[in-house]
């Protein structure tokens, strides 16, 4: 067992180590939210009541689409060149394995994405009441997205082209999350009690936590045989 | 008895013991079918007495109702008949799965265009973002992603698997998706009118709709298997007896 937890930790250590070699990648997810946040005054309206008004909804479609677009690169490089085969082949559990890819993955672009909500959370005029609960919903949510997204990729990380196909199958199981994070942010920002969904938030982020890891695993060795 | 019912499953999973077997049994569902669609229709539509509040235009409830039913039905029989391939990797079963998925697809949109109709003369719009509608259209969503991604694999085998590991992960957050949806109405809309009175049932008026739900599954049943007949003949195209079937013909 503690050797499991060895694996682990080895292959988180790796994945932060290549992701740290390729940093540049890591910012793209990050601007891509950034711009498209700017869209929505141009698109709509400059006037702060309206924008108010949207911000919950709007940062949080963003932050799921923009999660969504980092996932592809999550068994990519590994797949491409082999790698994941022999952590595939590796003689512990897989789903501790894709635990650690998941959780390093979502270190480098979750975490970023939390940090930066709350900037734009000031771009869109949302009161400052709503900014706790804003960082709280992403720090639950976030991790949910990485995980049930993982699945997907793992479904289509042997397809030449998985990048429409992966929102076609992720987006739609996404759909509780955004639910439940824009109504807490809505609730919080009209000064209402928001601990029911934060409770919505952390049972689905450990209900994730425990199936997902399986699914990936079986996912992965379907497209790697 | 338990035997024989497992040398019969067995049997059933041989691929050309089905295209043989249901060679037999879908005239038999397709002519039932076609029998309880037209009682269905003669009970519904001549029969049954306009409903008090919504006059003549309930009666597409009787579409509607049924294919709701289904679109669940049949997602459900996509998941189990995926698993079952998954677990004991039976390729009648992927067969199965794979042929159900656009019936299923077909089913919720019909659903969903029947609701639109109705939702017109009674809520006076094409669309209410009500939850059952929307929990419906997300399992539409549900549908396109299986058969996309069956359609983007080129091996059918993978593909059967991958795409059962889909419908199994949507079968676990089909409730939470239902739940959450209905949540979010509620919470959103509560003052709207989304859902009307509806008197308790007269039989006159719940006899055809449970005579169109025997129908449709009896629909589904037929036409799945002509679906699954091709797909049988497709996926053992290098099986002798394929081949035979097909020379023969010709």
């Amino acid at each position: 067992m503690s050797s499991s937890f060895q694996a682990f930790f080895t292959l988180l250590k790796r994945d932060l180590t290549l992701s740290y070699r390729h940093r540049a990648e890591l910012l793209n997810p990050l601007l891509f939210f950034v711009i498209v946040i700017t869209l929505f005054p141009l698109g709509v309206t400059p006037d702060p009541k309206t924008l108010e008004l949207m911000a919950p909804g709007v940062i949080w479609v963003a932050a799921l689409l923009a999660a969504m677009l980092s996932l592809d690169s999550l068994f990519r490089g590994d797949f491409e060149d082999g790698a994941l085969e022999q952590i595939a082949l590796n003689h512990h559990p897989l789903a501790v394995l894709v635990l650690a890819k998941v959780f390093a993955h979502w270190l480098v672009s979750g975490l970023p994405l939390i940090l930066l909500a709350p900037l734009l959370g000031v771009l869109l005029f949302l009161p400052s009441e709503a900014m706790t609960t804003l960082v709280a919903t992403l720090a639950l949510g976030t991790p949910v997205l990485s995980l049930v997204g993982a699945i997907g990729v793992a479904l289509t990380v042997g397809l030449r082209r998985g990048g429409v196909l992966l929102s076609l199958l992720v987006l739609p199981l996404y759909i509780p999350v955004l639910i439940f994070a824009a109504n807490a942010v809505n609730h919080a920002a009209g000064g209402m009690d928001v601990s029911g969904q934060l409770y919505f938030l952390g049972a689905l982020l450990m209900l994730a936590l425990t199936l997902s890891p399986f699914a990936i695993a079986a996912a992965l060795r379907i497209s790697l045989s | 008895m338990w035997n024989a019912l497992w040398k019969f499953l067995h049997k059933l999973a041989s691929p050309k013991y089905f295209y043989n077997i249901s060679a037999k049994l879908i005239p038999w569902f397709s002519w039932t079918a076609l029998f309880l669609i037209l009682a269905a229709v003669y009970f519904g539509l001549v029969k049954a007495p306009p409903d008090y509040q919504q006059g003549e235009s309930y009666r597409i409830i009787y579409v509607h109702v049924p294919a709701a039913w289904m679109s669940m039905f049949i997602y459900m029989v996509m998941a189990i008949t995926g698993a079952i391939g998954l677990i004991w990797k039976m390729k009648l079963a992927d067969v199965m799965a794979a042929s159900s998925a656009p019936i299923g697809a077909s089913f919720t949109f019909l659903a969903l265009v029947t609701g639109s109709l109705w939702g017109k003369p009674m809520w006076g719009t094409w669309w209410v973002w009500d939850a059952r509608l929307t929990a419906e259209l997300i399992l539409l969503f549900l549908y396109f992603g299986v058969m996309a991604l069956n359609a983007a694999i080129e091996d059918k085998r993978n593909a059967a698997r991958a795409s059962a590991v889909l419908a199994l992960v949507g079968v676990v957050n089909i409730p939470i998706i239902h739940y959450s949806v209905e949540w979010w109405n509620t919470l959103h809309q509560g003052a709207t009118i989304t859902k009307f009175d509806r008197p308790s049932m007269d039989m006159s008026m719940l006899l055809p709709l449970l005579l169109m739900a025997f129908a449709f599954k009896f629909y589904y049943a037929s036409v799945v298997m002509k679906r699954a007949r091709v797909e049988v003949l497709e996926r053992e195209k290098n099986s002798t007896w394929v081949q035979e079937e097909i020379m023969g013909k010709a």
